[in-house]
C-alpha cells in the first residue's frame, strides 16, 4: 500500500492526537444534538400527558406501515455504515466505497418514503390545520397540536439525515481521493458516529409518534 | 509522549533583566508577532489563529456594547421624571427589549470566553491554537451574521417582548419583529456551541507535557465549565425559541392557552437554559478574578483544587434551578419548595470562590493596580449580587419582590458588577500580552475607581425601589419614587464615563505605550512566558510544564528570587 501523506495540522503534535480531537469532537457534537432533540421531545411528551386521549387518537391515525419500513430501511443503512467504517480502517478502498453507497442508497430509500408519507399525510388532511381532519368527540386544536409536533420532529430529523448524506458523500470523495487508512478511516469514524445519531433518534420518534396510538390492521396501506 | 519530556528543556521564568529590554519592533523578534504578519485585511478576516479571532471578537462585541449601553442610557434618562422624560411607553419597551438581546447575547455571553479565552486559553496549557481552527474563524462569522440578524430586527423594527419572550403576548399580542429576532438568537446559539466545542476539546487533547488537569490555570477550568454549559443549554434555547417562530408562524399553540398550548412550559423550556446561562455569563469571570488575585496579591491560590472543583459544582448545580423563575407564574407548590432548596444549593461553590479568593489576599502583598481593582470590585459586587439571590430564592420574599427593581438589582450587581467588572479586569491584565504596550497607570485606575463608584450609585437605589415595590419594565411610576431613580441615573452617567474613559487611554496606548515586554506583572502564568504579543505559534518551542500555575510564593518568578 503506497504510504499516505501525513496531514498532520499545526496545532497537533501527534497524528494519534489529532485522530481523538475529531472523534471527541463529534461525541460532544452529538451531546449538543441529544439536548436539541430533547428539548422539543420533552415539549410533546408534556403535551401528551395534557392531552392523552387526543393524541392518541392522532397517533393512530399515522402511517404505521409506511413508518416501520422506514425503521428497517433506516437500520439497515446503519450495519452498511458500521461495515464501511470497519473496511475503511483496514484501509480497504473498494469495500469502503460500497459499503457508503448502500448506505447513502438506503439514506435516500428513506427520505423517498418519508416524502411520499407525507404526501400521503397532507391528502388524508393529517396537517397541523384545525379544518384537517375529522376531529370526532374531541377537540380539534389539540388533534393539530399533535400534527405540528410530528411535522417538527420528523422534519428535524429528515434534515438531519440529509446533512448525513452529504457527510457520506464528501467521506466517499475523500475515500476516492485515496486518504485511507489514516486520514480517511479518522473521517469515515466521526460521520459514523453521526449517521448512527440519526439512527437512534428514529429508533425513539417511531414509538413516542407512531406506535403510542391505536392502529387496525385494515389501516396498514399506503 | 512521554519521550518529548526529556527533549524539551524546563520552562523556565525570563531572567531578570529581560522583561524591560527589547521592545517587540516588527522584524526584530526571531518569530514575527501575530499582529504584524502575514499582513493586510484579507489575512484579518481568514485568519485561523486564535489570537487574531480573538481580536476580531473583541471589535464586534464592543461595539454591542456600546448599542446596549446606549438603549440603557435612553432607558435611564427616561426614568428621571415619574411621567416618563424622554420616549413613549412603545418605544420604551422595545428600548428594554433591546438592551437586554444585546446585552445577554451578543455582549455577556460571549465576551469572556470568545476575546479572552481565545487569546489566553490555548497559551495557558502550551498549545499553538485551538484544536478546530477553521471552526473557531467560522463561529465568529456565523456569530456576527446570527447578530446582523437581530439588531437589524430589534433597532430597526423593534422588538417588545422583553429578552425573555415570554408567549402569549411574544405569540399572539406582540405585532413586532419577534420572528427575525428570534431566528437570529438561535443562528448566534450555533458560534457559541462552535466555541463550547473547540474549547472543551482544546483541553482534553491539547496540553503540553507535563500540563495536568491539577496544574490548569483556574480561568481554563472555569471556561471549561463554561463550555459545558454552553453545549448543554443552547441547543434548548434553539428549540424553543424555534417553537415560538412555529407558532407565531402557523397560529398554532403550543404556548398560548387560548388554542389549548400551556404558557408555563415554555418557561420551563425557557429558563431551563437561561438560568444556566447565567452561569454562562459569570464562570468566566470568576475565572478571571482568579488569575488576578493571585498575580496582585503574590501568592498561591489558596484551596486549588476546590475552586477548581466549585466552577464544575457550579455548572452542574446550574441545571437544576430554573424553576427560581416560576414561583409565582402556577408551579406546584413541591415544585417551588425543591427549587428554591436546589437555589440554596448553587450558594456553596459559589462561597467557597469567594473565601478562597478572600484567603489568597490575606496577607498578600497587594498591588492595587487597575486588573486588582477590578478584582475586588468583582469580589464585592459578586457577593452583594450573590446574597441578594438568596433572598430571591426563598420563595415567601420572592413573592413580594418578584418582577420589581429588586431582581433588576439583583443581576445587574452579578452581571455588570460582577461579569463586566471581570472582563475589564481581564483585558488590562492581559492587554499588554494582547498589544505589546503599557497603558496609562493613573488614568486606568481612575476608570477602575469611576466604575466601581459610578456602578454603586446607579444600582443600591434599585434595591430600595423594588423593595419599596416598582415593578420593573414600566414606562412611568408613581412620584414618590422619582427621588431614588435620579440617583440612579446620576450614578449611570459616571457609570457611562468609566466605561468610555478606557476606550481612550488604551486606544492611546498603541501608539504611545510603553512597550510591555514579556512579563509587565511578573506573573507565572504560561502566557507571561512568551513575547508580547506573541508570535503566531504562540512559543518558540512547546513548553514543557514542571509545577502548577500559581507558584508566587515559592520562588516561582524571578520578582520572588
Ligand atoms: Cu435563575
Amino acid at each position: 500500500m503506497p504510504a499516505e501523506p501525513p496531514v498532520l495540522e499545526p496545532q497537533f503534535a501527534t497524528a494519534e492526537q489529532q485522530r481523538s480531537a475529531s472523534v471527541l469532537g463529534m461525541w460532544v457534537f452529538l451531546a449538543t444534538e441529544v439536548l436539541l432533540f430533547g428539548g422539543i421531545i420533552t415539549a410533546f411528551l408534556a403535551t401528551r400527558v395534557f392531552y392523552p386521549h387526543e393524541f392518541e387518537r392522532a397517533a393512530g391515525r399515522l402511517n404505521v406501515l409506511i413508518g416501520g419500513i422506514n425503521t428497517v430501511v433506516l437500520l439497515a443503512s446503519g450495519l452498511g455504515m458500521a461495515l464501511a467504517v470497519h473496511a475503511a480502517q483496514k484501509g480497504q478502498r473498494w469495500a469502503t466505497l460500497t459499503w457508503l453507497g448502500l448506505t447513502a442508497l438506503l439514506g435516500l430509500g428513506f427520505l423517498g418514503l418519508k416524502g411520499y408519507e407525507y404526501f400521503a399525510d397532507w391528502r388524508d388532511g393529517l396537517v397541523p390545520r384545525t379544518d384537517g381532519f375529522d376531529p370526532g368527540d374531541v377537540t380539534p386544536g389539540r388533534l393539530t397540536l399533535f400534527m405540528l409536533f410530528y411535522f417538527v420532529l420528523t422534519g428535524l430529523h429528515a434534515v438531519h439525515l440529509s446533512v448525513g448524506l452529504g457527510l457520506v458523500s464528501w467521506l466517499a470523495v475523500r475515500v476516492m481521493r485515496g486518504e485511507l487508512p489514516r486520514a480517511g478511516a479518522t473521517v469515515a469514524e466521526v460521520v459514523g458516529l453521526y449517521w448512527h445519531f440519526v439512527d437512534v433518534v428514529w429508533i425513539i420518534l417511531l414509538p413516542v409518534l407512531y406506535l403510542s396510538g391505536h392502529h387496525e390492521a385494515a389501516d396498514l396501506h399506503f | 509522549m512521554s519521550t518529548d519530556l526529556e527533549v524539551f528543556p524546563p520552562l523556565r521564568p525570563a531572567p531578570p533583566s529581560e522583561p524591560q529590554a527589547a521592545p517587540p519592533l516588527p522584524g526584530a523578534a526571531v518569530a514575527p508577532s501575530y499582529l504584524t504578519e502575514p499582513h493586510g485585511w484579507a489575512s484579518w478576516l481568514f485568519t485561523t489563529d486564535h489570537k487574531r479571532i480573538a481580536i476580531l471578537y473583541m471589535v464586534t462585541v464592543t461595539l454591542f456594547f456600546f448599542v446596549g449601553g446606549a438603549a440603557a442610557t435612553v432607558i435611564r434618562l427616561n426614568l428621571i421624571a415619574p411621567q416618563g422624560s424622554l420616549v413613549s411607553a412603545e418605544l420604551y419597551n422595545k428600548l428594554f427589549t433591546a438592551h437586554g438581546i444585546v446585552m445577554v447575547w451578543f455582549f455577556l455571553i460571549p465576551v469572556i470566553p470568545t476575546v479572552l479565552g481565545n487569546f489566553v486559553l490555548p497559551m495557558m496549557i502550551g498549545a499553538k491554537d485551538l484544536a478546530f481552527p477553521r471552526l473557531n474563524l467560522l463561529s465568529w462569522y456565523v456569530f456576527t451574521a446570527g447578530a446582523v440578524i437581530t439588531l437589524t430586527a430589534v433597532l430597526f423594527g423593534g422588538v417588545d417582548s422583553g429578552w425573555t419572550f415570554y408567549p402569549p403576548f411574544s405569540t399572539r399580542s406582540s405585532y413586532t419583529y419577534v420572528v427575525p429576532a428570534a431566528v437570529g438568537i438561535i443562528v448566534t446559539g450555533f458560534s457559541t456551541i462552535m466555541t463550547g466545542l473547540n474549547f472543551v476539546i482544546t483541553v482534553h487533547t491539547l496540553r503540553a507535557p507535563g500540563m495536568t488537569w491539577g496544574r490548569l490555570p483556574i480561568f481554563v477550568w472555569s471556561n471549561y465549565a463554561t463550555s459545558l454549559i454552553m453545549l448543554l443549554a443552547t441547543p434548548v434555547l434553539a428549540a424553543v425559541l424555534a417553537l415560538i417562530a412555529v407558532e407565531r408562524l402557523a397560529g398554532i399553540g403550543i404556548f398560548d392557552p387560548s388554542l389549548g398550548g400551556d404558557p408555563i412550559l415554555f418557561q420551563h423550556l425557557f429558563w431551563f437554559y437561561s438560568h444556566p446561562a447565567v452561569y454562562i455569563m459569570i464562570l468566566p469571570g470568576m475565572g478571571v478574578v482568579t488569575e488576578l488575585v493571585t498575580c496582585f496579591s503574590r501568592k498561591t491560590l489558596f484551596g486549588y483544587k476546590f475552586v477548581a472543583a466549585a466552577s464544575i459544582c457550579i455548572a452542574g448545580f446550574g441545571f437544576l434551578v430554573w424553576g427560581h423563575h416560576m414561583f409565582v407564574a402556577g408551579q406546584s407548590l413541591l415544585a417551588s419548595i425543591a427549587f428554591s432548596a436546589l437555589s440554596y444549593l448553587v450558594a456553596i461553590p459559589s462561597a467557597i470562590k469567594v473565601f478562597n479568593w478572600t484567603a489568597t489576599m490575606f496577607r498578600g502583598s497587594i498591588a492595587f493596580e487597575a486588573p486588582m481593582l477590578y478584582a475586588v470590585g468583582f469580589i464585592l459586587l459578586f457577593t452583594i449580587g450573590g446574597m441578594s439571590g438568596l433572598f430571591l430564592a426563598a420563595l415567601a420574599v420572592d413573592q413580594h419582590v418578584h418582577d420589581t427593581y429588586f431582581i433588576i438589582a439583583h443581576f445587574h450587581f452579578i452581571m455588570v458588577g460582577g461579569m463586566v467588572s471581570a472582563y475589564f479586569g481581564g483585558l488590562h491584565y492581559w492587554w499588554p500580552k494582547m498589544t505589546g504596550r503599557l497603558y496609562s497607570r493613573p488614568w486606568s485606575r481612575l476608570a477602575a475607581l469611576l466604575i466601581f463608584a459610578g456602578f454603586f450609585l446607579t444600582f443600591l437605589p434599585q434595591f430600595v425601589l423594588g423593595y419599596l415595590g416598582m415593578p420593573r419594565r414600566y414606562h412611568h411610576y408613581p412620584p414618590e419614587f422619582q427621588v431614588l431613580n435620579v440617583l440612579s441615573s446620576a450614578g449611570a452617567s459616571i457609570l457611562a464615563v468609566g466605561y468610555v474613559l478606557p476606550f481612550f487611554y488604551l486606544f492611546h496606548s498603541l501608539r504611545w505605550g510603553k512597550p510591555a515586554g514579556p512579563n509587565p506583572w511578573q506573573a507565572t502564568g504560561l502566557e507571561w512566558q512568551t513575547a508580547s504579543p506573541p508570535p503566531k505559534h504562540n512559543f518558540e518551542q512547546t513548553p514543557v510544564i514542571t509545577r502548577g500555575p500559581y507558584e508566587y510564593a515559592t520562588g516561582g518568578t524571578d520578582h520572588a528570587r
